[in-house]
């Protein structure tokens, strides 16, 4: 009896020109990529017996105890593994460790991870008026724009320390897009180049608009169950191979070091051990681009490129499509969506490409043999929390 | 807060029992930062123990630094912000070794840089908040 966690289906909300359709309900959207995720493993909301959910919305209110809500909102009868943990936009990622865990211990079965958000619809993305307290009160005070201009040191001090330059933030900038532009869900499909991400205006230096991810609307969905519930099920499952989750500061100031990235090279370390995978066996990486730089740092920190070889690895558009590495390959949070907490499509989108229906820009993975293993990484608050899951479609 | 026709409008610190004595400090021309009395590192922001709960006791910096990293916000980080841009947000090795995120006020933003010195001033921007900046030395 193999209690093995496996993902087995998955469901990301339509939107258009970054906006759910008028109307769309925050709680009925999530409701929407749930039943679409379980439908797609040939399951029901009967069978789910965990929810892991977070979000920015409905607080104060009954947002502020999500997996209660969507427990009720969703008609989930006495789930045996509730997790509301908010760590910014790896939480889902982070929820996919906890999830795994929970089913290979026999608490649950079945987990549903799920977030929605209507940020874009309702303009809710302002960040302001909160108190300067806490790690918070000297930056509030001296109008650091947040959170792009936490980035934005953060990227001059890569630069400083190992070299890489606006060009290498932009061909990130650019593979991305192109990515996006073979996805026919990507808010952004137009073609863009190193100029192009030069010439859209500068925000905070070195970041330009187009170093900087969307504001959208969106929601998604994962299901996990067991290898062995998943014999029944309708899709082949996706291995929950291993996981890995960290945190240091809440201020970019208290980063130990903004050129390193190093909760995601502990939470990919633990990872990469569980799994018995490393770096090289990756053949897809799904890495939070809230920014430019957090690409850049999270290849560095997840092994794919030694320290400081970041700014190679992207170099002429290595990870663009038909390049020697995908990255990305949903457009990312520069190019497809970004909902405010990304994190929960790093892993839908490598979970359609293990399973190979990307369509046109299904990566053809090592000699063309498909994509096997995928690394996801979401990065929370200003590079603050990370966490890691390997998946792959083979189990040894 | 001042409630005079010169208000300050820019978000300000909640002083609390961790964070009084660094904001007391400034409005006396101290740039006062936490040492531990463990491993005798120095940090911010202020708190009852030092991180990792070692005894923490205060001590006036000397005000002295160099740029760490920094950014130049093109965008106001709210309305309050418009009239500054662009003005340098930075983060600043202070020579006892703790960080502060500061502004550098200066009329050369371009030409800020890691490494560069800088030196600490108090502004006092209403009768309640003197804010601890900084400026570019030699």
């Amino acid at each position: 009896m193999s209690r093995e966690p496996v993902i087995v289906g998955v469901a990301d909300f339509p939107i258009e020109g970054g906006r759910a359709a008028p109307g769309t309900g925050l709680l009925a959207m999530q409701r929407h990529v749930a039943v679409e995720a379980l439908a797609q493993a040939g399951l029901t909301v009967k069978d789910v017996d965990g929810l892991a959910v977070a979000g920015m919305w409905g607080m104060p209110g009954p947002g502020a105890m999500q997996p209660i809500l969507l427990t009720e909102y969703l008609g989930i009868e006495f789930p045996k593994y509730l997790d509301g943990t908010n760590v910014g936009g790896s939480a889902f990622v982070l929820h996919a460790g906890h999830a795994a865990e929970m089913i290979r211990a026999g608490v649950c079965d079945t987990v549903l991870i799920l977030y929605g958000s209507l940020q874009r619809s309702e303009s809710s993305r302002a960040l302001g008026g909160r108190p300067a307290l806490f790690s918070n009160q000297f930056d509030m005070v001296a109008g650091l724009p947040s959170p792009v201009g936490a980035y934005a040191m953060a990227a001059h001090r890569h630069f400083h320390d190992y070299g890489s330059s606006p060009e290498t933030l932009a061909e990130i900038a650019v593979s991305t897009r192109s990515w996006a532009a073979l996805n026919p869900a990507a808010t952004y499909r137009d073609p863009l180049t190193v100029e192009g991400v030069f010439e859209s205006p500068m925000i905070t230096d070195p970041l330009h608009l187009l170093d900087c991810c969307l504001v959208t609307d969106g929601a998604g969905a994962v299901v996990m169950t067991t290898a062995e519930r998943a014999k029944d099920l309708k899709t082949k499952p996706v291995h929950v191979l291993g996981h890995g989750e960290s945190a240091t500061h809440s201020n970019i100031n208290y980063m130990p070091d903004m050129s390193r990235l190093e909760v995601a090279e502990r939470s990919s370390a633990a990872a990469y051990k569980m799994s018995g995978r490393k770096p090289a066996d990756v053949d897809l990486a799904m890495l939070y681009d809230s920014f430019t730089i957090t690409v850049l740092l999270t290849l560095e920190a997840v092994g794919l490129c030694g320290r400081g070889e970041g700014k190679d690895f992207v170099k002429n558009q290595r990870t663009a499509p038909g390049g020697e590495f995908p990255l990305n390959t949903n457009g990312g949070g520069l190019s497809y969506c970004h909902p405010g907490m990304y994190g929960i499509f790093t892993m839908i989108e490598a979970s359609r490409q293990l399973w190979g229906i990307c369509g046109e820009r299904q990566a053809p993975g090592p000699k063309g043999g498909g994509i096997k293993t995928a690394i996801c990484h979401g990065t929370g608050g200003v590079l603050s929390s990370g966490a890691t899951v390997i998946l792959s479609t083979e189990k040894d | 807060m001042s409630t005079g026709p010169m208000s300050y409008d820019k978000p300000v610190p909640v002083v609390d029992v961790d964070s009084a004595p660094y904001w007391e400090g400034a409005k006396q021309g101290k740039l006062m930062i936490q040492k531990c009395r463990e491993t005798g590192r120095t940090f911010l922001y202020s708190r009852r123990l030092a991180p990792g709960a070692g005894e923490a006791e205060w001590i006036e910096a000397s005000g002295r630094g160099e740029v760490y990293s920094w950014t130049v916000a093109r965008r106001p980080a709210g309305a309050a912000f418009k009239g500054d841009t662009p003005y340098v947000v930075a983060s600043i090795t202070l020579e006892e070794g703790a960080r502060i995120l500061t502004n550098i006020v200066t009329d050369d933003p371009d030409g800020v840089h890691i490494g560069q010195k800088v030196a600490v001033f108090f502004d006092a921007v209403s009768d309640d908040l003197t804010i601890p900046k900084f400026r570019p030395v030699g």
